[in-house]
């Protein structure tokens, strides 16, 4: 069953006496998940992935707009009624209960002919726990368990009632490190197994990429723009989302334009045809950099950082945004921080350019993979 | 003993010489008090050591009616200001629009002198010669009986001292209650209402739980100052508690030393041991009660 958000806005009133203004959280939001896929709400903090969430889950009213999950419009439902499973950032375990009943106490809501008997929500239960791999700390209680623990449990109690969507507020944000590798593994594994349409809100542009279907890029309560983590990260609509996704962030360049060629400190470095005269901001993936000797990039190199796997080279370059560029390499490319300078090519499908008013992108005909 | 440790008693020092100097010491004289018989306070001389000042106590019909008279006002103020604070509370946090002003309202009582509490509740309770009193007033309006609740039956005395108790010690219950109220984590809210909760398990599956740690500490304490109750009766009945028969315990100890019966400092020792005595063993199983609830 998927979800559709058809032009939802949600203003809160302003408070205290002097801010008599509203707040709009959310701004004419239309976006769309998939049936049975998981997709990351992305977004710096403060823009209204939470609210989202919240409206979604029937915690908060839209002030307009309408919420459907497949036909049915859900936009006044409250939540029980909805079929929903929430996951909350601090997990919102009820400490003075254990595992087991932190998973039965959603059972134990239901009335009627709806409420199973003991023993089908003992069984429930556990097979909710196994599902989770948690069968061994039913007994326990939540403060005996680790972070990593702790999401598995309030992830068991959501899914305990079978619901139709889940819905998982920063779900790693308290996790070390390590375990939000693992984790992220984990819910990616327990979502393919269920096949339960899942809404994941995250920050973490790395986290969102890594494990959902398609992405869902917000900014101050606006869609900046949805699609498939790759397709999104190759093709970003603004200089916001291309500076959002990807670690480390593309390099930003003050840039111009002239006679189908994109020019940075007064060479002409890449053929960016269809593109008028004009001013830009030119944006190059780390991974755009090619070492060239006769590369019209030039730079001077600051430190190199060995990654392993990569080389990451800092350098300064005169019309960078920031005054800097980060560039991933090779280890075996044989570029010294030490050197004088350093010269680069760029591969053209790593290289966006922006208007520098509205920070559009501005499409040229990429001719892949060709360096000049 | 080491060097930190050593540390660690200088920095005790001052508290633990004021507590020995104030609590231990006059504890232990009490105690040893309560054991000399024919005490006189004058030559300060007695004539032996045993348990007659215990048995006059226990067989001194003002001091049955006093602890009579304790076990009551604790048995019944203890839960019901306790119950009726948790209901308040609850209220309180529930509503947005005033909720500061009835808040403070609530609290007034507990700024407000005992004594001028209590020549207020009097007034209103008291019938004379003169004037009914309100509360007597409005029993007639009613259509029922009039009756002095200050100087009339046990009966009546007693609800005016439990009512009066009651109105005093709540203020600080409510206050405590609604900040262990306000404490607990939205969060857990939310999550109960996604899961389709009902008002009534919320408040008995998660509130109460969240907040019993405040709870048995109110209780406890609730215990030990109704046990300690005296100035109350003071404030309702005057200095004359036993003729009222409204004495407590504490008021018999200070009947014992000050009182016009007074001058018998072994008696009112015995007392006070009797007392201290109940208000250990209860606490005692106070806590027992409470650490096995919180365990499970």
């Amino acid at each position: 069953m998927d979800i559709r958000l058809q032009d939802i806005t949600k203003r809160f009133a302003g408070r205290g006496r002097r801010s008599q203004g509203e707040t709009v959280a959310v701004r004419e939001l239309s976006f769309q998940v998939p049936d049975g896929s998981l997709v990351g709400l992305l977004g710096p903090s403060g823009c209204g992935k939470t609210t989202t969430l919240n409206m979604i889950c029937g915690l908060e009213k839209p002030t307009t707009g309408r919420i459907f999950f497949g036909d049915k419009d859900v936009t006044d439902l409250p939540p029980e009624l909805r079929g929903v499973g929430m996951v909350f950032q601090n997990y919102a375990l009820y400490p003075h209960l254990t595992v087991l009943q932190n998973i039965l106490f959603p059972l134990e809501n239901l009335k009627g002919a709806a409420r199973p008997s003991r023993q089908e929500m003992r069984r429930r239960a556990t097979e909710a726990a196994a599902l989770v791999q948690i069968e061994e700390l039913l007994d326990r209680k939540p403060r005996e368990l680790s972070g990593g623990q702790q999401q598995r449990v309030a992830i068991a109690r959501a899914l305990v009632k079978m619901p139709r969507v889940l819905l998982l507020d920063e779900p790693l944000s308290n996790l070390d490190a390590r375990l939000r590798l693992q984790t992220r593994e984990e819910i990616c594994k327990i979502q393919k197994k269920t096949g339960i349409t899942t809404l994941f809100v995250t920050h973490d542009q790395e986290e969102a990429m890594s494990i959902s279907d398609r992405i869902v890029v917000m900014k101050e309560g606006v869609l900046m723009q949805e699609g498939k983590p790759q397709q999104v990260y190759d093709d970003p609509a603004s200089l916001f989302v291309a500076r959002f996704l990807g670690t480390p962030p593309i390099n930003v360049f003050k840039a111009r334009v002239q006679a189908g060629e994109l020019w940075l400190a007064n060479r002409p470095v890449l053929a960016v045809p269809g593109v008028a005269d004009r001013e830009v901001w030119a944006g190059v993936r780390p991974e755009g950099f090619i070492p060239d000797e006769a590369g019209p990039v030039v730079c001077t190199p600051e430190r190199a950082e060995v990654l392993g796997r990569d080389l990451s080279m800092v350098c300064s370059h005169p019309d960078a945004r920031d005054g800097a560029l980060r560039a991933i390499l090779d280890p075996a490319c044989g570029l010294r921080a030490d050197a004088e300078t350093v010269r680069f090519s760029l591969r053209a499908d790593k290289v966006l350019l922006f208007d520098t008013e509205t920070e559009q992108r501005i499409p040229f005909a990429a001719d892949k993979g060709a360096a000049r | 003993m080491n060097n930190g440790s050593k540390k660690a008693w200088l920095y005790l020092l001052p508290a633990l010489i004021l507590l020995g100097a104030f609590l231990v010491y006059p504890l232990i004289d009490v105690l040893i008090y309560s054991f000399e018989e024919g005490y006189n306070f004058a030559s300060q001389t007695y004539w032996g050591i045993g348990g007659y000042n215990y048995s006059y106590v226990l067989h001194d019909p003002y001091f049955l009616q006093a602890l009579k008279n304790t076990l009551i006002l604790v048995a019944i103020t203890v839960p019901l200001s306790t119950g009726l604070a948790l209901l308040i509370s609850t209220g309180l946090s529930s509503i947005r629009p005033l909720r500061q002003l009835y808040q403070t309202v609530y609290f007034l009582p507990y700024v407000t002198n005992t004594l001028a509490v209590g020549l207020v509740f009097m007034v209103l309770f008291q019938k004379t010669e003169y004037t009914d009193g309100l509360v007597n007033l409005m029993l007639q309006w009613f259509g029922g009986p009039t009756i002095d609740f200050i100087d009339g039956p046990y009966w009546a005395k007693m609800f005016v001292l439990c009512f009066y108790t009651i109105w005093v010690v709540m203020p600080f219950k409510i206050l405590v209650l609604t900040s262990a109220l306000a404490s607990v984590n939205p969060d857990y809210y939310k999550a109960a209402r996604v899961d389709g909760t009902s008002r009534t398990r919320i408040f008995f599956r998660i509130t109460l739980p969240m907040i019993s740690p405040m709870l048995v500490y109110l209780v406890i304490t609730g215990f030990i100052g109704a046990f300690k109750a005296y100035s109350d009766a003071v404030a309702l009945f005057g200095t004359d508690l036993n003729a009222a028969g409204m004495n407590t315990i504490v008021g018999y100890v200070y009947d014992m030393l000050y009182g016009d019966s007074g001058g018998y400092p072994s008696y009112a020792s015995a007392a006070a041991i009797l007392l201290f005595a109940i208000v250990l063993t209860i606490t005692c199983i106070n806590l027992l009660v409470s650490r096995r609830r919180l365990e499970d």
